[in-house]
């Protein structure tokens, strides 16, 4: 008896890429703007990145139906969080959060890849980096979606960034200024852009620091 | 594309395990499993076009309903209203989109009830059908639609585009199933923000001229919607003028002999 199949996929990549990087004051969160399906371009103009606190910028790519099942959820649950305890949450804080929230479908999971960044309490720039499923880590630097093979070893390079394993912990945020970070992600995506068919069109750029938030657009090429 | 198909029917194959597992024998033998869920569609509309033009939204969609490789109804109205403000256009089952007609039906009329001087616009009711659309296919259920959803409220433009498993996005121009690989290429090309409704017209028939060419399910009987701030117009069921002799119609293989 052979058993059946489906003839649907719950599932399906609308590709995409979002980079983040810490810096010692400020962190960058960035994503490009195309949304795909199979070959096709669906639309050349759709943000990624969502704003789940004042100091938490969430960049997913994956799933677009699931990406923004998982925004609605984080946002409701930080609105419940504000009226409960009159302030806003940390970016550790909504780190946690967004694990939990992955790890509670694992059994049907959320298709999203998942790049958080934002300031921490002492306002340093920090960023988490996600797995579907809500296993996470504290890092200096990420890459996750299409174009993360294509950027992750160029950032390994240029960021120089220490090993993990080191005694005492090394810093892993980057020495580089604000506008050099800037800089290192729109070179990023544009080279990523030439490689990945599903990258490209714009990249959309949040910049965080002390004084509030920045964006920024750079038009990427659009074959 | 494969990881997230296996990841995709690995799951789904888990679920049906479960289904079937609990169910007797004879029904293992019949040919649908769990009759309760859909499966595969029965009778389709094919694609549908939107654009945002300077006063508004045109839609264009053709009035065929087929079953399988039959053309076996061609007086399906794709094109529908939904409350003041927007007009929805449908592909794939027909008969899940006599049902979102009846859900927006409800969800229109309890709108209505609050009378609050308040009416639902285009982008609310995209909203509610992503959501919709969502939710049946975590359910593994889905409605079998690919849905445009267009309007205008307070002088502001929307066209939206949502499928069976609740991707969706907006943009100037949308286009469903064979649309996409058709239609958007040649929007992409010739769309402007200032259409008048007589350009926009001419550009949704070029692209429905294309699709009769190429999309097998298309059939030469269509409507054009029109939704502006004053309101929404469903025109009557025309054909386009096509023209059979191209050269590259009536000699396809030339320069590539063995190919068809």
């Amino acid at each position: 008896m052979t058993k059946e199949h489906a003839n649907w996929s719950p599932y399906d990549n609308n590709g995409g890429t979002c980079v983040a990087i810490a810096g010692a004051d400020y962190c960058v969160i960035a994503a490009d703007t195309r949304m795909s399906t199979g070959y096709s371009i669906l639309t050349r103009d759709y943000s990624k990145i969502c704003k789940l606190a004042d100091k938490s910028f969430m960049a997913s790519s994956g799933f677009q139906a699931d990406v923004k099942a998982l925004q609605k959820v984080l946002s409701s649950r930080h609105l419940i969080y504000q009226h409960q305890h009159n302030k806003q949450m940390s970016c550790p804080a909504m780190a946690q959060l967004l694990s939990n929230t992955l790890y509670y479908k694992r059994f049907f999971p959320y298709y999203a890849f998942n790049v958080l960044g934002g300031l921490d309490s002492e306002g340093k720039g920090c960023v988490f980096t996600y797995d579907a499923v809500g296993s996470y880590e504290r890092v200096g630097y990420s890459a996750q979606g299409s174009g993360a093979t294509l950027i992750t070893p160029f950032l390994d390079n240029q960021l120089k960034s220490p090993s993990p394993l080191l005694l005492p912990a090394k810093d892993a945020v980057t020495p580089l200024s604000e506008a050099e970070a800037v800089d290192l992600v729109k070179t990023c995506f544009a080279s990523a852009t030439e490689r990945d068919i599903y990258t490209g069109d714009s990249v959309e750029i949040i910049i965080l620091n002390a004084n509030g938030v920045r964006r920024e657009s750079e038009q990427l090429r659009k074959d | 594309m494969p990881s997230e198909q296996k990841l995709g029917s690995a799951i789904v194959d888990t679920v049906f395990a479960n289904m079937v597992s609990s169910q007797n024998e004879s029904s293992l033998l019949s040919s649908e499993g769990d009759s309760q869920r859909t499966q595969y569609p029965y009778v389709t509309g094919t694609s549908v076009i939107g654009i945002k033009y300077k006063d508004g939204i045109l839609m264009a969609a053709d009035m065929g309903g087929s079953y399988g490789s039959t053309i076996r109804y061609k007086s399906v109205e794709r094109l529908k209203q939904v409350g003041k403000h927007s007009l929805i256009g449908a592909s794939g089952e027909i008969s899940d989109f006599q049902e979102i007609l009846r859900y927006l039906d409800e969800l229109i009329l309890h709108d209505s009830m609050w009378d609050d001087g308040n009416s639902l616009g285009p982008k609310e009711v995209h909203n509610y059908l992503t959501r919709v659309l969502y939710n049946r296919r975590n359910k593994f259920d889905p409605l079998w639609n690919s849905l445009v959803l267009g309007g205008v409220k307070n002088g502001q433009k929307y066209l939206g585009s949502v499928s069976m498993i609740g991707v969706h996005f907006e943009d100037d121009h949308v286009a469903t199933g064979f649309g996409n690989h058709l239609a958007r290429p040649i929007l992409r090309e010739e769309w402007r923000e200032d259409l008048t409704f007589e350009e926009g017209v001419k550009l949704l028939e070029k692209c429905m001229r294309n699709l009769l060419y190429r999309d097998r399910s298309a059939v030469n009987k269509l409507q054009i919607a029109k939704i502006t701030e004053e309101g929404l117009t469903i025109s009557q069921p025309y054909s386009l003028k096509t023209f059979w002799n191209f050269a590259a119609f009536k000699n396809p293989t030339v320069g590539a002999e063995g190919s068809w």
